[in-house]
């Protein structure tokens, strides 16, 4: 299977991991704004994941649905950033991880726009409109709840100390990465990091939080190796599918 | 019905002679459906009752979130997912406009949520019910917003402005949300043999329950009259579980369901449906506390408030720190 198959499993599995962790605040949030905003949020990356996810089917030309990709697939053949697949914990956790994400989405989705793949420009283009208004409000909230009270600025600070180790990820770039770059359809090689460091120092420096000094990168998403934590995901989103084998809903 | 049993403080209805002059103008311009707006006298009761009726309203919308929410992460497909999000996301909307209804009424939305986790006001005795199969999720749609639809439509002429307006624009979102259930149901009737069972015996635990939303009988009620004096409800109890009956009867048997209900038949003569005894001392106990899901329920919005404090406090800290920045400057 050709690099942008594999490309298009990262990001539509990416976006459909982390859809399944937001939508799981539906009822719970700290306030109804916030649950309308969390659900929201969930069903701009369910949609981007059908876009990916179809593509990706399309691009292997076997038949395979954005569903059945979605549903019928074992842990070992997800392609996700590790970080989305994290826990939602609190919602210091859970806005953080969103915040890390987004910024690295709003940076890869603004290059995949200039995509010489048309479907790919078309998906980032519609996404991206999404995405800069789910990553505004992702860095909007970090700012004010690391300048909020001390139990909030502590909360946000131990969220992003645990979450640090999953951002390296994202800019680790494999033989995929360097073919899709090189024929002008993914980020030319390197160019997302700068872009997310120079946002997220000054997102941190308003915020009051320090960036954590760790260099450890915990990696395996892109290879299908996860946490302990996506088979549960999986589980939970996958049992009616297989409970009941070839069924329609 | 999502107010299912809201109390006016009236023992009967007052008749025009009885009421004093600043009461019968307001009770002659409700007479004339002129519509009442927040700065305009109203009597104490119709100020009470109205908070009770549209508090009880924005509370089932909101503990609604629950039993769909428990399947969002479980829905079968990519698009049932996105639907029941957009579906249970509008729910969490019609909760936030009804709050501020009610707080027109000089009532903030903290103190009405306070007085539902401390348990002194009442949501819909619906949501006490389980979500055990993803039919429960076609069944509340159909059904759930089915009889919502029933109450509401209606409701949009209440007297009282700001709650018609905000009716009006939920009426839109509710037409939506049955179609959605409807056509899971449908869906599965068209489906395995699994499937459809799982369809009937979503309609077999939702069907009586639905059926108590819309209230106890017109005979037991005098706040119904009053209410129904002040055109803050606009049909009986009784009137509208008729009208759900005969409509949700054609719509069970179009996808090949049964109605759990052996006296239910169509009667001629009075051209609707005749239907069995609803167990009412299960509704009462229902509304005591004792559903099968009332604690549950009622832990998870406990749960959810206590452990958002802190988000709470810490934007309005935020808040309170960027107003003095601007005022130092
Ligand atoms: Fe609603
Ligand atoms: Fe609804």
């Amino acid at each position: 299977m050709g690099p942008l198959f594999e490309y298009a499993l990262r990001m539509g599995d990416s976006c459909l991991i982390l859809g399944h962790r937001v939508s799981e605040w539906c009822g719970h949030a700290p306030a109804i704004e916030e649950d309308i905003a969390l659900a929201n949020t969930a069903l701009d990356l369910i949609g981007q994941t059908q876009m990916w996810l179809g593509l990706a089917g399309e691009l292997e030309g076997r038949g395979r649905s954005a569903d059945d990709l979605a549903y019928l697939r074992d842990s070992r053949e997800f392609r996700n950033l590790l970080l989305v697949e994290r826990p939602n914990t609190d919602m210091a956790h859970t806005l953080v991880r969103g915040f890390l994400f987004d910024l690295w989405h709003f940076h890869t989705l603004g290059a995949l726009q200039r995509s010489a793949d048309e479907r790919v420009a078309a998906i980032a283009q519609k996404a991206l409109k999404e995405v800069s208004y789910h990553l505004q409000r992702s860095a909007d909230l970090v700012i004010r709840l690391g300048d909020g009270t001390a139990e909030s600025h502590q909360r946000m600070q131990a969220a992003l100390d645990a979450l640090w180790p999953y951002t390296g990820e994202m800019f680790l770039e494999d033989q995929v990465d360097a073919d899709l770059a090189a024929a002008g359809i993914g980020p030319p090689l390197g160019s997302v990091q700068p872009l997310w460091e120079g946002d997220l120092a000054r997102v941190l420096a308003q915020a009051t939080l320090a960036r954590p000094a760790s260099t450890h990168v915990q990696k395996g998403g892109k290879t299908g190796v996860h946490t302990e934590a996506l088979g549960y995901v999986l589980a939970d989103m996958q049992f009616l599918q297989r409970a009941y084998p070839g069924a329609r809903w | 019905m999502y107010a299912q049993l809201v109390k006016t403080d009236a023992d009967k209805v007052k008749s025009l002679e009885e009421m004093d002059p600043q009461e019968r103008r307001f009770q002659e311009r409700i007479d004339d459906d002129q519509k009442i707006e927040p700065k305009d006298w109203m009597p104490e009761g119709y100020r009470k009752t109205l908070i009770r009726q549209i508090s009880q309203h924005a509370h089932s919308e909101i503990v609604g979130q629950l039993p769909e929410g428990n399947w969002i992460t479980r829905a079968p497909t990519l698009e049932r997912k996105a639907i029941l999000l957009a579906k249970v996301q509008d729910e969490a909307g019609h909760g936030l406009y009804l709050y501020c209804a009610a707080e027109t009424l000089g009532v903030s939305r903290d103190a009405l949520i306070e007085q539902l986790h401390s348990g002194k006001a009442k949501y819909s005795s619906i949501f006490n019910y389980p979500t055990l199969t993803w039919a429960d999720i076609g069944a509340i749609g159909w059904l759930v917003d089915g009889a919502a639809i029933m109450n509401q439509v209606p409701l949009q002429r209440c007297s009282y402005g700001p709650y018609s307006r905000a009716m009006i624009r939920i009426c839109k979102e509710e037409s939506f949300h049955q179609r959605q259930g409807y056509d899971i149901m449908m869906k599965l009737c068209q489906g395995s043999a699994a499937q459809k069972a799982m369809a009937q015996d979503a309609l077999d635990r939702w069907w009586w329950p639905s059926l108590m939303m819309f209230g106890p009988p017109d005979a037991d009620s005098v706040h119904s009259a009053q209410s129904m004096a002040w055109k803050i409800k606009q049909n009986t109890n009784d009137e509208l579980r008729q009208k759900f009956v005969d409509q949700t009867a054609p719509q069970a048997a179009f996808i090949g369901l049964a109605i759990p209900d052996p006296d239910l038949k169509w009667n001629e003569e009075k051209g609707g449906h005749d239907f069995g005894e609803i167990d009412w001392t299960e509704f009462h106990e229902v509304l005591k506390g004792n559903g099968p899901c009332n604690a549950e329920r009622m832990e998870a919005r406990v749960k959810a408030w206590e452990d958002g404090a802190w988000v709470r406090d810490g934007l309005s800290a935020y808040a309170d720190k960027a107003a003095a920045r601007v005022a130092a400057e």
